[in-house]
Order: structure tokens, then C-alpha cells, then sequence
């Protein structure tokens, strides 16, 4: 792969992360939400991929289809169980409605850029280059966390802050080293099951769907 | 070996508890398993507060004294918690309310629990221990929604969901700690281990730390119930059955500090003294006007010891700040008396909650004339955990202030006094109206079984000799102390 390629690809695949952030708080339906994080989940582990390949990283290569696998594949399904219990699977009454939402997540991602300038300046490099595009998926999350009030749009809103670092670290570092990122990666994928089992007892338990729902313990 | 057996003994306890239906015996064995964790612990300070420390699978596991004086605090508090889970699931099997299988999962998790703490503070790998604290949340969420009360499992989302956005941020930080070692320019090999972070820690790049440490601190403060981002504790600790409660605000509060000063040594490498010190007087002050402002009409008593909890975090963080050898023996301390006279009073107000049914600090009455051993436990848990001689919070307090003001933070000592003292009057007014006034005519003193009271009393007189004497835990402060201060 020549170097020219390996940036578009890696610019390309990048590009795919932030804007499936964009899409989640664009769509309303929780189904095609759960689409776009799908989507952003293959789009990080094919940046694990190109980075492994140009690199000559045998290991980076393995994660890269291990990411593919469990972000692209086994979460959103997780996922979309959880929206099986729900009966109408929309974002209703965000806190913050769409538009004012993407002018709030364009301003996040300048944001993004500002904060991450002194890692961009030490990696130097065209992935280095992409790293505020991680931020910003993470500060999307965070943002879509605060003012989404189902439950199934808190977990895409954790995905999205999940999904965002391990950009960055993909960029950065060409990923921690294996052991960690093996067991950062089971523990999102448990955590995501974890949710699940709790956003279904609620559910069959106490009929809460909406989070605005929970209103039982304050001082 | 040691290490490895330490982590292997409640883990293959679990298993075996999974293995067998609930019986008491079960409950017994569970204890054993953390009395050996404790006397393991005593075992490695002997070992490493004089020599080298203890390094396992190459640098995997690594204990100095500081991990071994982690381990005592795991060991010591998490035996006393695991002892009262005895009682309490006695009484909920009895009552009817969890099934015996029930009562295993509890058993089962609460050894996982156990497991991963002692992971996070023997793992010689800064990504080992993220791991192992995210680990924590994914196991005590269910322990937090044991109940399966609609509160309970509110509390456990709130918990899980705000847990685990700490912690990525906390593994964001990681990241970037790792890139700035990535880019020092020798070309000794490149890990995240500890102590090979520490050795190219004046070498790493500012700009990069200080982004790095301002994640650790929101991510890794998360779980220390640290504010901004508290609003889980007061809820999870509440809702979580007492033992739960007991061992998440004594200890797990306290192994995720742990990993912040351990990281916040690094940071004190890269960056000098002043920033990392800003950062942690900021969330400290914060946590301490926290706590100051929700225990003034705070209603629920468990909600008050929740936030008393959030007080003490930023108590610690302040001392951290100061960060000399003296401040950091006395975080260390105070680590422990905290624990300590924190998992009595989480585990006397279950047994409150067991016999008077609620939580409400009004409909509780006269605890002293109706309950003398009981309201005589929770009272000498509050002078403990007040700050008042002879119990060890009072010589921890002293000196981290005393360190305070000694690195010129003079003003910082200042305003968490007057913060500390709004705090002591709301608690004394609360308890006060818990434990004070006449017994009903007609009603009878009630007793409180000696597997409550026992125990308990133990770990008062425990905190209260720690106050008094310095012997044995001085020297092991001292060397845990000087792990991260050079």
C-alpha cells in the first residue's frame, strides 16, 4: 500500500467514525441510531486495519478484525435487543432538539481540536493529524448521554465515548499493547451486556422506559 | 508466588461458592478467604517494606509497600464486611425475599469484588489496573442491585452508566500517558509499567501530561466519588446492601485513589509540583463543599454516610496535593481509619435498617436507651469518623493539615476547616437525634447479637489503637510513602 492510499484510506474510514456520531444525534429512530453505530464500529476496526497493514503490525491486523467483530457486529446486536423491549423505538423528546444538537456537536468537535493540539504537535504524523476526530466522537457521546432520554440512547451515547478513544488510540499509539486492549474491550462489551439485563428488568419489572422515569432516589 | 496465590484464594473461593447451594458454612468459608487475604497482606509488608519489591510474570504483578499496605486495607475491611453479609443473607433467605441461589450470586460476586480490588493495587501495569477498576464497576453492579427494588436498580444504572464514562476517560488518559512515554526518545523499551513510566517520567512531554492528568483525574475521580462527578455514590451507596455499602465506600473508593496517586507520581515528574497540586485542590475543595451543603438537610441516614464518604475523598485529595512524605503517610492512614470507622457505620445502620425498618433519620429515636449496644457501635463510629481523639482520623486530619500548611497551602488548610466544621455540626445534629432521648414506657431493651456487635467493637478498638499507638503500621507508612515521593 503506498503511502498516498494508506492516508485517504485512513482519512476516509476516519471521516466514517465522526460522522456516524453526527448521524446518531441527527436520526431519531433508535433503530437507524443503532445502524450508524454499526456502521462506526466496522469504520474503527478497518482503521485498526489499514494502520496494521502499513505498519507491517501482525498484531495490530488481529485486533483491527477482533474490533471489526465486536464493535461492528456483537454490540449493535446487543444493542438492538435492548430496543425489542421498547414499542416505539424513537427519540421522542430529546432535552435538546436536532438542530440546535449538530450546531452543539459541530461546536464540540472545534473544541475537540483546540484541546488535542499538543498531542497532534508530538505525533506528527498524517494518522496524528486525525486524532481530534477521535475527541470529538467522544465528546458527541458525552453530549448525546446528556440530553437523550431513553435508555437504549444512553448505551449508544457510552458506544460513542468508547468508540471515540479508541480512535485516539488507534492514531496515537497504534493501539496499547495487547493485553490491555483485550481487556478494555471485554469490559465494554460486558458493560453493554450489563445494561442490558438492567434496562430489561426495569422494563419488565417497572415499565420504565425513559430515564426521566427514574426520579426515585434524590435528596 | 505470593502475589499470584493472594489473587487465586478468592477467586477459587468463588468458584467453590458457586459450585455448593447457600448454606451458612458457605458464608464461614467466604470469610476465611478474606482473613487469609489479610494475614497474606501483613505476610508482603514484612516482606517488602525493608527490601526490594515483589515482582511476578514479569513485572505483571509487582508489590511494594504501598500495594502491601492496599492489601491490609482490602483484607482488613473486607473481612469484616464479608463476616456481616453472613447475617444479612441469613435474613434475607429467611424473610423469603432472595431465593437461595440468589444468596450464591452475592457470594459469588462479592469474592469476584474482592478479586479485582486485590488486582488493581498488585498490578505492576498502569492498563492492568484500569482494567481491574473497570472490572470493579461491571461486578458491583449487581451487588448494588441486590435488592431488585425499583430504587435499587435505578441506582445501579446511575452507578454503571456514570462509572463507566469515568473510567473511559480514565483509560483516555492512559492512552495519552502511554503516547507521551512512546515519544521520550530513548530507547529503553516502551510499556506501560509503572515503574518504567516512572523512571522516563521527567522526560515526557507537558503539553501531553497535563491533558493526560486532567482525564485521570475527572476518569479515576469518578470513582472515588470525587465532585463533579459524585452524583452516583450517594445512590449506589444507599440502595446497596449494607456489607456492599461497607466495602465500596471503605475500600473501592479508596483502591481507585490509589491508582490516581500512583499516576499522580508520574505527573509530578513531567510537570513539577503546581499543576497536578492545582487539579487536586480544585476537585478536593469542590468535594468537600459537596458534601458540606447535602449533609445540612439530609434526611436518609445511609444517604449521610454516602456523602460523608464524598468529604473524606476530598479530605485525602487535599493531603494528596500537599504530597510531601509526611502528607502522603498520613493519606495513607487515614485511608485505613476511614475504612475502618466507615464500614462500622454502613454495617450498623444495616442492622438499623434490619430492626427498625426505614431510613429516615426521624423515625429513628433513642437508639442509646432502646438499643445500648447497637446506638453505642453507631455513636462511637461517628466520634470516630468526626475526626475525634483517640480514633486515627484525628492524627491523619492533623497531619495532612499540618502538611498543608507546611508546602504553603495555608488557605486551603483554612477553608476546609470551616468546610469540616459545617460538616461535624449537621452530622452531630443528625446523630443526635438518632441516638438521644428516652426509651417509650413499655418498650423493652432490645439486645443485638453478638455477630453484630463483636465484630464491630473489634474494629472500633482497632481504629482506636491505631490513633494511639504508631507501632506497627509506622514504618510501613512511611516506606509506602516514599514509593511515590522521591
Amino acid at each position: 500500500m503506498n503511502n498516498a492510499t494508506y492516508s485517504s484510506l485512513l482519512e476516509i474510514a476516519a471521516g466514517l467514525v465522526i460522522l456516524c456520531a453526527f448521524v446518531t444525534l441527527w436520526r431519531r429512530s433508535l433503530l437507524a441510531i443503532v445502524r450508524a453505530l454499526a456502521v462506526q464500529g466496522m469504520a474503527l476496526g478497518v482503521v485498526a486495519l489499514v494502520l496494521g497493514v502499513h505498519r507491517h503490525d501482525d498484531v495490530l491486523v488481529v485486533v483491527g478484525c477482533l474490533v471489526l467483530a465486536a464493535k461492528g457486529l456483537v454490540i449493535p446486536t446487543l444493542v438492538k435487543r435492548v430496543l425489542a423491549n421498547e414499542p416505539s423505538s424513537r427519540e421522542t423528546s430529546p432535552l435538546v432538539n436536532v438542530p440546535t444538537s449538530l450546531v452543539g456537536a459541530g461546536a464540540l468537535t472545534f473544541l475537540a481540536y483546540g484541546a488535542t493540539r499538543p498531542v497532534v504537535a508530538l505525533v506528527a504524523t498524517s494518522a496524528g493529524r486525525l486524532i481530534p476526530l477521535g475527541l470529538a466522537t467522544l465528546l458527541i457521546g458525552f453530549f448525546s448521554m446528556v440530553v437523550r432520554r431513553k435508555a437504549a440512547s444512553q448505551i449508544v451515547g457510552l458506544l460513542l465515548v468508547d468508540n471515540g478513544i479508541a480512535l485516539v488510540a488507534f492514531l496515537a499509539t497504534a493501539g496499547v499493547p495487547l493485553l490491555v486492549e483485550l481487556g478494555a474491550s471485554l469490559d465494554v462489551l460486558l458493560v453493554v451486556v450489563v445494561l442490558r439485563v438492567l434496562a430489561v428488568q426495569l422494563w419488565s419489572k417497572f415499565a420504565v422506559l425513559d430515564l426521566d422515569q427514574l426520579q426515585e432516589l434524590h435528596d | 508466588m505470593l502475589a499470584l496465590v493472594l489473587l487465586l484464594v478468592p477467586a477459587v473461593t468463588g468458584g467453590v461458592v458457586a459450585a455448593v447451594p447457600w448454606r451458612r458454612w458457605v458464608g464461614w468459608l467466604c470469610t476465611a478467604s478474606l482473613g487469609f487475604v489479610l494475614v497474606t497482606g501483613v505476610v508482603l509488608a514484612v516482606q517488602v517494606v525493608h527490601h526490594a519489591a515483589l515482582s511476578e510474570f514479569s513485572g505483571v504483578l509487582r508489590v511494594d509497600a504501598l500495594s502491601a499496605f492496599m492489601v491490609i486495607v482490602i483484607g482488613a475491611i473486607g473481612l469484616l464486611a464479608v463476616c456481616q453479609s453472613v447475617r444479612y443473607l441469613d435474613h434475607e433467605v429467611s424473610s423469603g425475599r432472595s431465593s437461595a441461589r440468589h444468596a450464591t450470586l452475592y457470594a459469588v460476586l462479592v469474592q469476584g469484588f474482592i478479586t479485582t480490588m486485590l488486582l488493581a493495587v498488585t498490578a505492576g501495569n498502569v492498563g492492568v489496573m484500569w482494567v481491574a477498576v473497570e472490572a470493579t464497576t461491571i461486578i458491583t453492579t449487581f451487588l448494588v442491585g441486590h435488592r431488585r427494588t425499583r430504587g435499587a436498580l435505578e441506582a445501579s444504572w446511575k452507578y454503571v452508566i456514570i462509572c463507566s464514562v469515568g473510567i473511559a476517560l480514565a483509560f483516555l488518559g492512559t492512552v495519552l500517558v502511554y503516547l507521551a512515554a512512546l515519544h521520550v526518545g530513548h530507547d529503553a523499551h516502551v510499556s506501560l509499567q509503572w515503574t518504567s513510566l516512572m523512571s522516563v517520567s521527567h522526560h515526557l512531554d507537558p503539553g501531553v501530561m497535563r491533558l493526560a492528568l486532567a482525564l485521570l483525574v475527572l476518569g479515576y475521580g469518578t470513582k472515588v466519588g470525587l465532585a463533579p462527578m459524585h452524583s452516583w455514590l450517594p445512590d449506589a451507596h444507599s440502595q446497596a446492601p449494607a456489607p456492599v455499602s461497607a466495602l465500596m465506600s471503605g475500600v473501592l473508593l479508596t483502591v481507585a485513589f490509589y491508582v490516581l496517586l500512583r499516576l499522580k507520581a508520574i505527573a509530578d515528574g513531567a510537570l513539577g509540583v503546581e499543576f497536578p497540586r492545582m487539579l487536586f485542590v480544585t476537585v478536593g475543595l469542590l468535594s468537600l463543599a459537596v458534601a458540606a451543603s447535602l449533609l445540612l438537610s439530609q434526611r436518609d441516614y445511609k444517604r449521610m454516610l454516602a456523602y460523608h464518604s464524598v468529604e473524606h475523598m476530598g479530605l485525602i485529595s487535599l493531603g494528596a496535593a500537599a504530597g510531601t512524605p509526611l502528607a502522603i503517610a498520613a493519606v495513607l492512614l487515614h485511608v485505613l481509619g476511614h475504612g475502618l470507622a466507615k464500614a462500622v457505620l454502613f454495617l450498623a445502620s444495616g442492622e438499623i435498617l434490619l430492626v427498625e425498618g426505614t431510613t429516615e433519620i426521624d423515625q429513628v429515636k433513642a437508639l442509646l436507651a432502646r438499643r445500648p449496644a447497637l446506638g453505642g457501635v453507631f455513636a462511637f463510629g461517628l466520634v470516630a469518623l468526626l475526626g475525634l481523639p483517640p480514633f486515627s482520623l484525628f492524627i491523619s486530619e492533623l497531619n495532612m493539615l499540618r502538611a498543608e500548611v507546611h508546602v504553603g497551602l495555608g488557605w486551603v488548610a483554612a477553608v476546609s476547616l470551616v468546610l469540616m466544621a459545617v460538616i461535624f455540626g449537621s452530622v452531630m445534629s443528625h446523630g443526635r437525634h438518632m441516638l438521644f432521648g428516652a426509651r417509650p414506657d413499655g418498650e423493652p431493651v432490645h439486645k443485638s447479637p453478638s455477630i453484630v456487635t463483636v465484630p464491630l467493637v473489634g474494629a472500633l478498638v482497632g481504629c482506636g489503637a491505631l490513633g494511639v499507638l504508631a507501632w506497627p503500621l509506622d514504618t510501613l507508612l512511611r516506606a509506602a510513602a516514599m514509593v511515590i515521593v522521591k
